[in-house]
């Protein structure tokens, strides 16, 4: 464990992407199997462990120290798992740290009452960085700037093998990985993929750039509406089929209506959406079937979900990725009619010769679950990653609003000492409501701008967040509006962000609640 | 000191802390006509005082920095000198944390006061201890005063400093430090630790470095970065002020691992907002452990808390049964850690 928390620490101020290829390479070379295939899985966040609640690190942590210093501590440094391992008292007659892997396995076997007594004894066990180590692993997101592909090219150093065979058999073994790390350093043949019901990495677009398109010919491409749902892959093999998120995630069990009507052998790419027979579902629609624990027969009948296909891997054992585009098209689409179901279709091709009608149509889309226009090359093979100069992305243009800063709260991690995280809100007659929080969309200088307006313009206090006089208008660009019971305001915005600081524009001048209200799809 | 009473005689004011019967401030933040100085950081040392009383080794860093401004007279002491202003008796007392710092000690009326200025209690080769004086009231700072600041032994951090410099030969270090006190002690800690190469200065540094030798502070062999050659600091230690380690000065330097030694760095955020590849907590102020240490030692039953975070320190000696407030002093900001701050405050 000591060597894991000291990689993880020395990650977590790492400069750049060689530096941490550096370190992640040199402690798989020197830690032994099976706590380097742990490590490796945590640091690409396939560990699946029994995660600790905060709560509960929060009551072991009360149970040890002050519960006024904690609060002081936590509000000033904004991390639970760093301000706990640095709070916790020091135990100088513990014993020898436990080891990764030990910690794994207790885990794995204890029963969920158990989980606090081994934390609080590990916890004992380690020092200030082993502490913050541990209490990352077990809650989760380790936030040290890596990647699971940055971590899967570290693997590449160990032997001869390339990053994109090694992300293949990457997702057919389970951590420790033993049989991965054998085949790399060339003790053993290359784990077999046929039999098993993987996920395969996907290929990912880049965003257009603005001025991209006077480099790019049409005629190359080919043009798909971006449908705003979520992106999945659809295994299907022997009767039995299993759905990925985009990180690979085994989701199948939150769709059982979906996967009860498939059959088929393939590999299929497309999106997540609400089909019902009248068309498509919104994604306020979508987001009732997501993170939910159970999925009752209502929802199921109200909200039925269904994939729009757009790509295919492997139609049966015949591998497509390496086809151009429009073969695989045309495979897909065969597919498709070979097996017909409400639940499935093939995404429709967009006609796109040129750029002028095609910002058009991406201005306005057919329908309110599309959110841009996709272009893929045509000669384009199935490359798992984010690949130069294949597909792009073409977002429709945010919705803009002018709104003013209402309160402020301190960030966390790196920003956990400046104010950024800002709700904002917009004009019902003479008052002002709260109609949403940013916290991006600013550059550094402008953070420390806005961090300097809040500490000069504090009205009132309550624990961490302040009030401030309401006099900044923040330009706020949005993707969408749906209507929010949790809000004062009635409506939500989705994936609102700081697009301007209008330090010239009056507070009065800033846009009223009822132009969001216009926008709710 | 009868029950509940409180001392009335030394009292915050707008332009620092203001003792009545002797008619002066304790580190002044406005000129004043008689000041006596703790020690030579910019945020207690400040140019333009009449008449200031200080130890020899802080007027001497006060006249490096300030020159001819650094006061029109001045009363040099040494630790223990006892001095009488008006009604008040006066004492330094070594604070530990810079060279010349001090503690001032004040008697008046029977009551005894100390005024801690800033101060660590941990080991430093290029000043005296801190020396406790059990008093009535106790002034103490406030910098690390949260129970997550506890600073690991120095000499083990300048050990992963020197581990860093073994592994990566072809690399510069380039350590951000203060000017005042950080960079001679962690010079000095090198030296005890064996290194013995020279170590190279930005030109920020090479006053104060000289000054520390004259006053007998052995810090080896040291030399300046301008003028030489970028290949030249290949494997080598250079250190810089902090603010140096963003501006285009330190791209004269080849591929540096950029270290900063400050007890800040015992934050994460706080390391990856100076870019500190390689975050050193060497820090000149009292950590936890040492502020609470020190208020149980000194005995007092009033405890002021100054400059930092507050609140904690407070709470924590009330929670020992003894009248506690925090003084805000005009000057200085809430948080007391944004950039400036710290360079000046030496953190």
């Amino acid at each position: 464990m000591q060597a894991f928390a000291e990689l993880l620490d020395r990650l977590s101020t790492a400069p750049g992407r060689n530096v941490r290829l550096d370190l992640i390479a040199a402690y798989l070379k020197s830690t032994p199997d099976p706590d380097r295939g742990y490590a490796l899985a945590s640091l690409a966040g396939d560990l699946k462990l029994r995660a600790a609640r905060p709560s509960m690190i929060r009551e072991l942590v009360a149970e040890r120290t002050d519960p006024e210093l904690f609060r002081l501590s936590y509000d000033y440094i904004g991390d639970l798992a760093e301000t706990v391992s640095l709070l916790w008292p020091q135990d100088r007659t513990a014993n020898a740290t436990p080891r990764l892997s030990e910690i794994i396995g207790a885990l794995g076997a204890a029963k969920r009452g158990e989980v606090p007594d081994l934390v609080a004894g590990w916890l004992d066990r380690l020092d200030p960085t082993g502490r913050w180590a541990l209490l990352k692993l077990i809650t989760g997101g380790l936030r040290v700037g890596v990647s699971g592909r940055l971590a899967r090219t570290a693997l590449t150093r160990l032997g001869e093998a390339d990053l994109s065979a090694t992300e293949e058999v990457w997702h057919a073994v389970e951590p420790p990985y033993t049989a991965l790390f054998d085949w790399l350093e060339g003790r053993a043949e290359r784990p077999s993929l046929a039999e098993a019901m993987t996920f395969r990495p996907l290929m990912l677009a880049h965003p257009l750039e603005a001025g991209e398109q006077s480099r790019l010919d049409l005629a190359d491409f080919r043009a798909e509406w971006k449908w705003d749902g979520i992106r999945v892959q659809l295994v299907l093999r022997g009767g039995e089929g299993r759905l990925f998120s985009r990180t690979g995630d085994d989701i199948s069990t939150a769709f059982p209506d979906l996967m009860q009507t498939l059959a088929g052998d393939a590999v299929l790419d497309g999106e997540l959406l609400v089909m019902r027979p009248d068309g498509i579902g919104s994604f306020n629609d979508l987001q009732q079937r997501l993170n939910r624990k159970t999925v009752g027969a209502k929802l199921q009948a109200e909200h039925p979900v269904g994939i729009r296909l757009y790509d295919i891997l492997f139609d049966a054992d015949r591998d497509c990725r390496y086809l151009p585009f429009t073969e695989r098209r045309q495979v897909l689409a065969d597919w498709v009619a070979r097996h017909a179901s409400p639940r499935l279709d093939l995404s429709p091709l967009v006609p796109a010769t040129d750029w002028d009608r095609l910002a058009e149509a991406r201005a306005d889309p057919p329908h309110p679950a599309i959110e841009g226009v996709m272009l893929k090359r045509a000669d384009s093979p199935y490359q798992a990653g984010r690949p130069r100069g294949l597909w792009f992305k073409w977002k429709r243009e945010p919705h803009r609003v002018d709104c003013v800063m209402m309160y402020a709260q301190r960030g966390h991690g790196r920003r956990s000492s400046l104010y950024s995280d800002f709700t904002f809100g917009a004009w019902r007659g003479d008052a002002l409501v709260p109609v949403g929080k940013a916290y991006f969309g600013f550059t550094d200088a402008e953070l420390k701008e806005l961090d300097r307006f809040v500490r000069n313009n504090t009205v009132d206090r309550y624990g961490p967040v302040r009030a401030v006089e309401q006099s900044l208008v923040l330009e706020i660009a949005f993707d969408g509006v749906n209507r929010s019971r949790r809000h004062k305001s009635g409506v939500a915005m989705r994936f609102p962000r700081i697009a301007r600081i209008r330090w010239d524009k009056p507070a009065a001048e800033a846009d009223h609640v009822e132009t969001l209200e216009r926008l709710i799809a | 000191m009868a029950e509940g009473k409180r001392l009335n005689w030394l009292e915050p004011r707008p332009g620092g802390l203001y003792c009545i019967p002797g008619d002066f401030y304790i580190d002044p933040m406005r000129k004043a006509e008689r000041a006596i100085i703790t020690h030579g950081h910019a945020d207690h040392a400040r140019p333009g005082n009449n008449h200031v009383l200080a130890t020899h080794e802080t007027i001497a860093i006060a006249e490096a920095r300030y020159g001819s401004n650094a006061g029109r007279s001045f009363q040099r002491v040494r630790y223990g000198e006892v001095t009488r202003i008006g009604d008040v008796s006066v004492r330094l007392v070594s604070a530990g944390h810079v060279l010349g710092s001090a503690q001032v000690v004040l008697e008046h009326g029977g009551e005894r006061i100390v005024v801690s200025g800033d101060y660590k209690r941990s080991r430093d080769p290029t000043c005296a201890p801190f020396e406790v004086v059990t008093c009535d009231a106790f002034i103490t700072e406030a910098t690390f005063g949260l129970p997550v600041f506890r600073h690991p032994p120095a000499s083990a951090e300048v050990g992963r400093l020197l581990a860093s410099v073994a592994a990566a030969p072809e690399r510069c270090h380039l350590v951000g430090v203060y000017a005042l006190g950080k960079a001679q002690r962690v010079i000095a800690l090198l030296r005890e630790a064996g290194y013995s190469d020279t170590i190279y200065l930005h030109g920020a540094l090479q006053k104060l470095c000289a000054l520390y030798q004259r006053l007998g502070v052995d810090l080896g062999d040291l030399a300046p970065v301008a003028g030489l050659p970028k290949q030249a600091l290949t494997g080598r230690i250079v250190l810089c002020p902090p603010s140096a380690l963003a501006d285009r000065w330190s791209q004269r330097m080849p591929d540096p691992v950029t270290a900063v030694a400050s007890g800040w760095m015992r934050i994460r955020a706080r390391a990856r907002q100076r870019g500190a590849e390689l975050p050193l907590i060497i820090s000149d102020h009292a950590d936890w452990d040492e502020l609470t240490a020190t208020i149980r030692d000194v005995e007092a039953g009033e405890i002021w808390v100054t400059h930092g975070r507050e609140d904690a320190l407070v709470h924590y000696a009330r929670s020992l049964g003894l009248e506690a407030r925090a003084l805000s002093l005009v000057g200085r900001e809430e948080d007391g850690d944004t950039e400036t701050e710290m360079e000046e405050a030496g953190c």
